[in-house]
C-alpha cells in the first residue's frame, strides 16, 4: 500500500483528501505544514506528497527545496496542490522538484488524472 | 410535453443526428431544451416541438440536437489510447510509411478538441524524430458551437487539470486572464471540420488513424454498424481504429477486427478473413 503525506494548512482540504486518497487504498498521514512535514519525512519516507504553497511556518516551497536537497528526498513524487494558479508559480514549482501540479479547487477526477499520469494509481482501464 | 411531442422529438432526432434515444431519457429532454427554448425566445417544449415539425426553422433544429449531443471530453482522456498512440500507432507508422512521410489522422467525434489536441502534442514531442513528415489531423464533430470552441482553444482551469500533464500546460498553453489557450503552433495542426456521422464522409479520404471515441453508444445497433462499416472504407488497409472503452464491434461488423493485443484498438478485416458479402464492401 503506497504511503501519501498531505501537507496542508486547512484542515478541511486534509480532510477531503484524505478521504479520496484513502478511497484509492493509499495510507495516509497529515502535517499541517512544511516543517512538520519534513519531521514526517524524516519518520518514514512518503512515496506521495500533496502538497499546499501557502502556509504558516514552512511553506510548501521551502519545503521542498529542503526535501529535494537530500538523497532519500528524492523518492517522493510530489504534487502541488494550492490556489496559486500562474504560471510562473507553476514553473518555480517543477523547477524546484515537485511532479505534478494542481489549481484548487480540484475534484477526484483531477486527482485521480494526476495520480495515473504520475504512475502512482493504476489506469482503470486501457482500452 | 405530450407523449406524442416527446416521440416526435426522438424521431426528428434520430432521423437527423443518430442519436437514438430512449424513452426514459424524457428528464434529459426537458432539462437540455429548457435553455434552448429561452435563446429562440419559444414558451414551452410543446411549441418547440411544432417549430421543428413546421420544419421552418434550421437553427432552431441545429440547436436542439447540439444541446442533446453530449461533449464530455478531457485532454489524454482515458490515458490508454494515448499511450498507444505514442508507443505502438506512432512507431509503427514511422516505419511503416517512410517512404512517403505523410500520416493522416480523423477523430470522428472531436468535441471541444481535447482529444485531436493531445494527440497535436504527442506529435509535437516526436517532431525531433520525424523531420520532413507531414501529419494531417482532421478533427470531425457535428456541433458548430464545440467546434468553435475547438478552433479557438481556450479551456478553463478544470478542463486543462483533467489528465493534461503540467508539462504540457507549461509547454503548449498561455495564461490568458483565469483561462489557458493552447499555442497556436499546436492549434494549426488540426483541421476542425462539421460533420454529421449519419451522412458520407467520403470526401474527407483515406485514413491512416481513426479516433472514434464514445460516439457511437449513442447510435441504435444498425447505424453503428453502417457507421463501422463506411469508417473501415475510409481506412487504409493497414489502418488502426480507437473505439471508447465501453464500446465494440463484437456482433455488429466484421468488418473490423480487434487487436487481442491492445484493447479498443481495430484493424481492418483481412478480405479472405471476412465473410464474402461483407468483404465486398471493404475498401
Amino acid at each position: 500500500m503506497s504511503y501519501c503525506l498531505i501537507i496542508d494548512d486547512s484542515r478541511v482540504i486534509r480532510k477531503v483528501s484524505r478521504e479520496m486518497l484513502e478511497g484509492m487504498s493509499f495510507r495516509v498521514a497529515e502535517a499541517e505544514n512544511g516543517e512538520a512535514g519534513l519531521l514526517a519525512c524524516r519518520a518514514e519516507m512518503p512515496d506521495l506528497i500533496l502538497l499546499d504553497w501557502n502556509m504558516p511556518v514552512m511553506d510548501g516551497f521551502s519545503f521542498l527545496t529542503k526535501l529535494r536537497a537530500t538523497p532519500e528526498g528524492q523518492h517522493p513524487k510530489v504534487i502541488f496542490c494550492t490556489t496559486e494558479n500562474s504560471l510562473e508559480h507553476i514553473t518555480r514549482a517543477l523547477d524546484a522538484g515537485a511532479n505534478e501540479y494542481i489549481m484548487k479547487p480540484f475534484d477526484r477526477d483531477i486527482l485521480t488524472a494526476k495520480l495515473q499520469e504520475l504512475g502512482v494509481l493504476p489506469v482503470s482501464h486501457t482500452a | 410535453m405530450t407523449e406524442a411531442e416527446f416521440e416526435a422529438l426522438r424521431v426528428f432526432l434520430k432521423s437527423r443526428s443518430g442519436l437514438a434515444l430512449s424513452p426514459d431519457k424524457r428528464y434529459l429532454v426537458e432539462s437540455r431544451l429548457a435553455a434552448v427554448c429561452t435563446r429562440f425566445k419559444i414558451d414551452n417544449l410543446s411549441q418547440l416541438v411544432r417549430e421543428i415539425r413546421a420544419g421552418r426553422a434550421s437553427a432552431l433544429e441545429k440547436a436542439t440536437i447540439e444541446a442533446m449531443t453530449t461533449n464530455e471530453t478531457f485532454f489524454f482522456r482515458d490515458k490508454a489510447p494515448f499511450d498507444l498512440f505514442q508507443d505502438v500507432l506512432l512507431p509503427k507508422y514511422l516505419k511503416e510509411r517512410a517512404a512517403t512521410r505523410r500520416l493522416r489522422i480523423w477523430c470522428a467525434a472531436a468535441s471541444s478538441g481535447q482529444e485531436p489536441y493531445s494527440l497535436a502534442m504527442i506529435l509535437k514531442e516526436a517532431a525531433p524524430r520525424m523531420p520532413g513528415w507531414h501529419v494531417e489531423i482532421v478533427a470531425t464533430d457535428i456541433s458548430t458551437e464545440v467546434l468553435e470552441k475547438a478552433r479557438v482553444g481556450v479551456y478553463n482551469q478544470f478542463e486543462v487539470q483533467r489528465g493534461l500533464p503540467i508539462r504540457f500546460l507549461v509547454k503548449y498553453f498561455k495564461q490568458v486572464g483565469d483561462q489557458w489557450q493552447i499555442a497556436p503552433e499546436i492549434r494549426s495542426m488540426v483541421d476542425f471540420r462539421y460533420l454529421n456521422l449519419i451522412e458520407d464522409f467520403n470526401r474527407l479520404g483515406q485514413f491512416d488513424i481513426v479516433y472514434c471515441r464514445n460516439v457511437l453508444i449513442y447510435f441504435d445497433a444498425n447505424l453503428k454498424a453502417d457507421v463501422l462499416r463506411r469508417i473501415a472504407h475510409v481506412m487504409a488497409p493497414d489502418g488502426a481504429l480507437l473505439l471508447g472503452a465501453s464500446e465494440t464491434v463484437l456482433g455488429i461488423t466484421d468488418t473490423l477486427t480487434l487487436d487481442p493485443a491492445h484493447r479498443g484498438l481495430y484493424a481492418k478485416t483481412a478480405p479472405a478473413a471476412a465473410p464474402k458479402k461483407l468483404a465486398v464492401g471493404i475498401g
